[in-house]
């Protein structure tokens, strides 16, 4: 039962695949609704994830220590020692994430139905989604490293694809590219890391591995240099994927990809593959303090950095891309201070509540007709009421307000940051600063988007829709869009395949956090298999100070928003004060320069180089073999050429020499 | 060989002039008459060496049928033009065929002479014994429909198979300019 | 018969060799299709020949049986390969190898 929760996707991508691949590509085929690839995309996953729920429910009723379940497939790799099975193993960590996956999944999906509509080849894109969520699925079923990184791999690829789905688009071409080489510099570092743990543990099998970091003895002999090398290659690896500094440029242009693949890939999934390998093998990481600490100081300043730039960004998907970086820089502080759990409850909460925010804010791009910019925006809480409720609850919910999912786990993150033997007091600050900023630039881009006086014409969109947009959206979503890309409308509300999901993640981004609850929590407890809880006896805080702190937070926050607010609501002086600090807005506008940065100190001189080893050794050396082998065939074939006469009496003059020339050879010792 | 020399050089002799001519003759009509003689000649050697039956074939089939089939097809396309084509082949070709074909004959005669050492592993089936049990034809025609029945038989079907092809060939002319 | 009077097997195929190479040169030089047809039996009959002067040499049936099939072999070539020159004839009104050569074209 269990392979088919990978295997729906799979097929879902065959049949779409192959029908857009054999039918819809041909020239002059009738152009297909993204009804039907759709439907058939969303079913798929939506199997997946019934199989996913009753695998829980499975592993629910089962006692914590024997909580798994394992399918094995098929013998894959049987080399000299290696012997790799494909096999897949489902236990209490990671059938939280093929739920969070199936069940986002099957939302985007739905909502992927209404926003891709108008597109030219909707069945390439259900397509590349289902092949995506398979790719994700493998990654945290896998029993093996090498079948995560057959995941690992397979998700970059979908998306790079997903990035690059409109690439007559260059700069969105440049962008899926950009993703690609930023996560191979990763992926490199991740199988060398894979190497190291084969060659230190024997074995590449996460049960073995997790018996093997149990034995006392075993640790013993392994030198700590080599496991902290192995930890930080591993982190390396997960710094590509999960968009951590030095290697998180990719994530912000990836939102040139359509924004359910924003909402999917680049938000709640896979950009959380990272945490999901940091936890998978805790253990490990634990051995090494310079590995943890290095993960914490790494993911504290991406969160801060990335806040910093969220800031100054005008695109809203732009900010909601540098908020995913800073969050995910959250969780990998909350893994480096050695609280998993608390990561893992950032990952689903954070899923729930970005993925959210992603479609809410492509609900505003598809209502405002491909308009990105905020500034532009201003208003639109009477034209798209649905989105606006919704997108309330997810930025509550960032900005950490209790009883707000957000909230339990930033909470839970910044208290194991203060207290947790692995913590500081200065991660903590970071962390508190940082959720100041987030909540600072999320009411920033709340309020410009929905808030105060719209500031976009809208008799330039047409505005033949206007009132009936404002009140009567529910009519207009159930007649859908036949007119939407021909005659143009005003700013509306959007239809209910894209408000249903909105709707249902707003309800877990209220609810998520509560399983997760401090002192009682249900995760921490069914976590406990895989990950251990903290000895609470080696914090070096007691509870007093934890709920000081928690009130600390949300006082933080609070003050963040309401700062936010009214400097948001007089835009003028809003404005006034960004020409004061001009060069700051600048420089955080530019994203501290870091891609001009990279641009000079690394793509320009692998650039220079490869321009001279083209000229020097490709043109001068390598193409002229290459066509000398051309030309002196070329001079053999004229050569031969006159041979051929067409006459067979010549032709038999040749078989007369050649049998002169072999009986002579054959009877010469006779 | 048990074979009178003066039949044997007196025949050889004439398939050796004629053969010449069938070569080097401009008419197509001389040459094919020149190639009745060198069979008449071979079936003169065959009945030396004692192989009757073969003998009479060759004048049947060879000079005979096929000689017949040459001189009508001849006939039939007035083809007999004469002209000496050799002239056209480039010097090279025949110098070329020239050396080779001596080289080769020269070679042939060499390895011959070298490797003949008279009668050796002799068969049951000499010239007396066949003629005790009936003669050349006689011993023949029961090797061929008892050890040699299946050659036999398939020579048959290759028959078969030269005449369809034959007829197919003619015919679908015949029909296109019927057209 | 004494031994001088006889015929040394040799000389019987170095006959036979020389009309076989008489033969090929005819095939190789001539360019009238129907001289070279004459020229390859030519050839056929020198190895029929060979046959049977080695059949009487070594006083075996085979190489007279293998005649047989030749002959049969050689009447079916000549009747289908002077029916193709017919054929090609009437479409190509020559027997001119020279003029044919549609293995270059």
């Amino acid at each position: 039962m269990l392979k088919w929760i990978p295997l729906l996707p799979l097929i879902g991508f065959t049949i779409n695949g192959f029908w857009y691949a054999l039918i819809q590509c041909r020239p002059g085929a009738k152009k297909a609704g993204a009804t039907i690839p759709g439907l058939i995309a969303t079913l798929a996953i939506f199997g997946a994830f019934l199989i996913s729920v009753k695998t829980f429910l499975e592993l629910k009723g089962m006692p914590a220590e024997g909580r798994f379940v394992e399918q094995h497939l098929f013998n894959w790799i049987h080399v000299g020692d290696l012997d790799l099975k494909m096999a897949l193993r489902v236990d209490s960590l990671s059938t939280l994430f093929t739920l969070v996956i199936t069940g986002v999944g099957t939302l985007i999906h739905l909502y992927s139905i209404g926003y891709m509509s108008h597109d030219a080849t909707p069945g390439k894109f259900f397509a590349y989604l289902n092949l995506f969520c398979f790719a994700m699925l493998m990654l945290v079923m896998g029993s093996s490293l090498p079948i995560l990184f057959l995941g690992w791999e397979g998700v970059g690829l979908c998306s790079y694809l997903l990035i690059g789905y409109w690439y007559e688009d260059l700069e969105k071409a440049k962008a899926g590219k950009k993703a690609f080489i930023a996560n191979r510099v990763g992926d490199l570092g991740f199988l060398l890391g894979m190497f190291m743990i084969y060659t230190h543990f024997g074995t590449l099998e996460f049960t073995k591995i997790t018996e093997l970091l149990a034995r006392g003895d075993f640790i013993a002999a392994i030198s700590p240099a080599a496991i902290t090398a192995t930890c930080l290659l591993l982190f390396v690896g997960c710094t590509g994927k999960s968009a951590q500094i030095p290697l998180y440029v990719w994530l912000p242009d990836a939102m040139a990809g359509p924004t359910p693949v924003s909402a999917l890939i680049h938000a709640a999934t896979m950009v959380t593959s990272g945490i999901y390998l940091v936890s998978r093998l805790n253990g490990l990481f634990s051995l090494s303090h310079t590995a943890m600490m290095t993960m914490a100081v790494i993911g504290g300043l991406t969160a801060f950095f990335a806040a910093t730039i969220a800031i100054a960004q005008n695109d809203i998907k732009k900010v909601l891309a540098y908020s995913t970086v800073s969050q995910l820089g959250y969780m990998f502080l909350a893994c480096g201070v050695g609280a998993y759990t608390a990561g893992v409850f950032h990952v689903i909460t954070h899923a729930f509540f970005k993925a959210l925010m992603f479609l809410g804010a492509g609900s505003v791009i598809h209502g405002m007709h491909e308009e990105q910019d905020i500034l532009k925006m201003g208003g639109l809480r009477l034209k798209m009421p649905v989105t606006f409720v919704t997108f309330l609850v997810g930025w509550v919910a960032i900005c950490g307000l209790p009883p707000f999912s957000g909230f339990f786990s930033k909470d839970e993150i910044l208290w194991n940051a203060f207290a947790s033997p692995h913590g500081s007091k200065l991660l903590w600050v970071v962390g508190a600063v940082t959720a100041a900023m987030t909540a600072f630039y999320m009411t920033r881009m709340f309020y410009l988007t929905f808030m105060g006086k719209p500031r976009f014409d809208e008799s330039k969109m047409g505005g033949a829709h206007d009132s009936h947009a404002a009140h009567g959206h529910d009519d207009h979503a159930g007649h859908g869009h036949a007119d939407h890309g021909h005659a143009p409308q005003g700013v509306h509300e959007s239809p209910a395949t894209m408000t249903i999901p909105l709707v249902v993640l707003a309800i877990l981004s209220i609810v998520g956090g509560f399983i997760g609850i401090p002192h009682m929590s249900w995760l921490e407890e069914w976590l406990e298999p895989v990950i251990p809880a903290h000895d609470p006896a080696t914090f070096t805080a007691g509870h007093t100070t934890e709920y000081l702190l928690m009130g600390v937070s949300t006082l933080i926050a609070i003050l963040s928003i309401a700062y936010a607010w009214k400097t948001y609501t007089n835009l003028k002086e809003a404005s006034a004060r960004k020409a004061r600090h001009a060069k700051l807005h600048e420089t955080l506008e530019h994203k501290w320069y870091v891609d001009e940065a990279y641009e000079s100190a690394v793509i320009q001189p692998i650039y220079e180089m490869s321009v001279k080893l083209w000229k020097n050794v490709d043109v001068a050396v390598i193409d002229r073999v290459v066509l000398g082998f051309g030309r002196v065939s070329e001079w053999t074939g004229q050569a031969a050429r006159t041979a051929q006469t067409g006459s067979i009496q010549v032709y038999a003059v040749m078989i007369l020499i050649g049998l002169a020339l072999s009986l002579g050879y054959l009877v010469r010792g006779f | 060989m048990d074979i009178s020399p003066v039949g044997f050089y007196l025949f050889a002799g004439v398939a050796i002039a004629c053969s010449l001519l069938v070569v080097f003759k401009k008419s197509p009509v001389s040459s094919a008459f020149s190639l009745i003689l060198v069979f008449a000649a071979f079936a003169g050697i065959y009945a030396n060496l004692a192989a009757h039956l073969v003998a009479a074939l060759q004048v049947l089939v060879y000079a005979g049928a096929i000689m017949v089939l040459f001189i009508f097809v001849i006939m039939l396309l007035s083809a007999d033009e004469p002209s000496f084509d050799m002239g056209r082949s480039h010097p090279l070709v025949k110098a070329l065929v020239g050396f080779f074909c001596v080289a080769l004959f020269v070679m042939f005669v060499w390895a011959l002479k070298k490797s003949d050492h008279g009668q050796v592993l002799v068969g049951p089936y000499s010239v007396a014994a066949v003629a005790a049990s009936g003669g050349n034809s006689k011993v023949v025609s029961q090797l061929m429909f008892t050890r040699y029945i299946l050659p036999f038989e398939l020579t048959s079907i290759l028959l078969l198979a030269g005449i369809v092809g034959a007829i197919a060939l003619a015919k679908r002319n015949l029909g296109k300019e019927g057209k | 018969m004494n031994t001088e009077n006889l015929v040394a097997p040799w000389v019987v195929q170095s006959f036979c060799a020389m009309i076989f190479f008489i033969g090929l040169s005819g095939v190789l030089v001539r360019r009238n299709i129907l001289v070279i047809l004459m020229c390859v039996e030519l050839m056929l009959n020198a190895v029929n020949l060979s046959f049977v002067a080695y059949a009487h040499q070594l006083q075996d049936m085979g190489g007279q049986m293998a005649v047989f099939f030749i002959i049969v072999v050689a009447a079916a070539e000549s009747a289908v390969g002077l029916g193709l020159l017919i054929a090609m004839f009437r479409t190509l009104k020559t027997v001119d190898t020279d003029e044919i050569r549609l293995l270059k074209e």
